[in-house]
């Protein structure tokens, strides 16, 4: 069990800055997020986009912004569970929460921030008819252990990064590999794209382009995918079919928690500290809604920030406090680093 | 005040709406949708229109003259699905007083 003060589902720039805000209160925080990484949109989407609205910062890319982020809460040593998606919420008679991942680790808190955006990213699936009767069967939208391919006949769709590097990658291991799109023009490092042509060149992978998996077929099993190609309809048999169209975010498990939906967002009380109807349970930036509201990285660094506050007050409601600048108390992280300004000198004038 | 124009969109329901939309704001297409609430926020503009995400597919039914598609449209569409040949990314269609008439219907969600 991971045991934190703040349970924040969701680590992009809204989650990372709650670190920082809960830091400041000495309230230590884990972080859950669907993806690998941390960034959430900004390093899933548009890590090399410059954004404009950011405070201080005429232009900044999103990548570098999550990488300033997470440099800004280090001293707050969050935890992450990155690459699980957070599946259950349950409430404890001793009024904490646990929050278990789809792969069964579990999280208790007493707070639990969502900061999911617009949701966890699943695979984009193309609409072909029986696709989903064969996922687990030859079908597959991630590559979790590139050795189950070896010596297998692989098709794989799609023309960015992911498609390209997995093309490059499995051409090692896999007993052939064919990589279908639907033009000539890939979007994806310049790198890879030649190395794709290379191997092209060397016969170690099939290039289908202009070309799109139509069908699928296999008696239980997949055994061939259906193409419609330059030439027509032409079946190629294969061991595995792997989409790879991208990420798209969905509300996914959180819809089910018990929690006021209204806009694929849950409703909050915008008017005291984010919380939702369920009390403890808050939930700020691009996930939430109430009147007024904008789905921007600077809103949500707002939110979260009265969101702590009131987090505070939750877990402490016996003390008083009052919000303390860090130009006046510095920065003390949880390791043992100390950040503050420096104590100005007074001379005497003889 | 700069020339407000009529569209013509018909949502995922088939339902078509005439709408009002300002040709000063730099506005596309997307967000018109958006502005009158024709699609789920959520289900249009995931990516904020930035060509990423192909939520805002539409198909141009009217025969207007449109801006030539950029290099990062086609790679999109290139990856969305349900496309067909007069299917356009609406973040990349602005709002000018040539689009006057325009009727667009919005493609399946994905």
């Amino acid at each position: 069990m991971i045991e934190s003060d703040i349970m924040i589902i969701g680590a992009g720039p809204t989650g990372l800055f709650t670190v920082f805000e809960a830091g400041l209160l000495k309230l230590k925080c884990h972080l859950i997020d669907a993806l690998p990484q941390p960034g959430g949109q900004c390093s899933e989407i548009y890590p090399k986009k410059p954004i404009y609205d950011i405070p201080a910062y005429p232009e900044i890319l999103a990548g570098d912004l999550t990488e300033k982020l997470m440099e800004q809460i280090a001293p707050f040593s969050p935890g992450f569970t990155l690459g699980e998606r957070a599946e259950t919420l349950e409430k404890q008679e001793d009024g904490t929460f646990i929050v278990t991942t789809d792969q069964g680790t579990q999280h208790r808190a007493p707070i639990v921030a969502i900061a999911g955006g617009l949701g966890s990213f699943e695979p984009r699936k193309p609409p072909i008819d029986n696709l989903v009767q064969y996922e687990g069967k030859g079908v597959a939208y991630f590559i979790k252990n590139p050795e189950q391919y070896r010596n297998k006949h692989v098709v794989i769709a799609g023309g960015g990064d992911s498609a390209l590097d997995w093309s490059i990658f499995l051409s090692e291991v896999a007993a052939s590999v064919t990589l279908v799109h639907r033009r000539n023009e890939f979007r994806g490092a310049l790198d890879s794209v030649e190395k794709v042509q290379e191997l092209k060149n060397q016969g170690k992978i099939r290039l289908i382009t202009p070309g799109e998996v139509v069908g699928l077929e296999g008696e239980g099993a997949l055994s061939a995918v259906r193409v419609q190609a330059e030439q027509g309809l032409i079946t190629l048999d294969c061991d595995a079919f792997i989409p790879l169209f991208g990420l798209a975010p969905k509300l996914g498990p959180i819809a089910h928690w018990g929690l006021e939906i209204e806009k694929n967002a849950i409703k909050v009380d915008n008017s005291l500290d984010y919380q939702t109807n369920i009390p403890g349970v808050y939930a700020i930036g691009d996930v939430n809604t109430y009147p007024g509201k904008l789905k921007l990285i600077l809103c949500g660094f707002h939110e979260a920030t009265l969101m702590c506050q009131s987090a505070y007050k939750r877990i402490y409601p016996e003390r008083r406090y009052v919000m303390k600048y860090t130009t006046v108390g510095g920065v003390e992280g949880f390791d043992g680093t100390k950040k503050e300004a420096p104590k100005a000198v007074i001379k005497s004038i003889d | 005040m700069a020339q407000d124009i009529t569209l013509f969109i018909t949502d995922r329901e088939g339902k078509t709406h005439q709408v009002v939309a300002p040709t000063d704001m730099n506005m596309n297409l997307m967000e018109v949708v958006r502005a009158y609430e024709l699609a789920p926020e959520g289900t249009i503009g995931v990516c904020g229109g930035m060509a990423m995400c192909a939520s805002c597919q539409s198909y141009v039914e009217s025969d207007h003259l449109l801006p030539v598609q950029s290099a990062d449209e086609l790679a999109m569409l290139a990856e969305a699905f349900h496309v067909k040949e007069n299917s356009r990314l609406g973040c990349q269609l602005f709002i000018t007083p040539d689009l006057h008439g325009l009727k667009v219907t919005l493609a399946p969600e994905s």
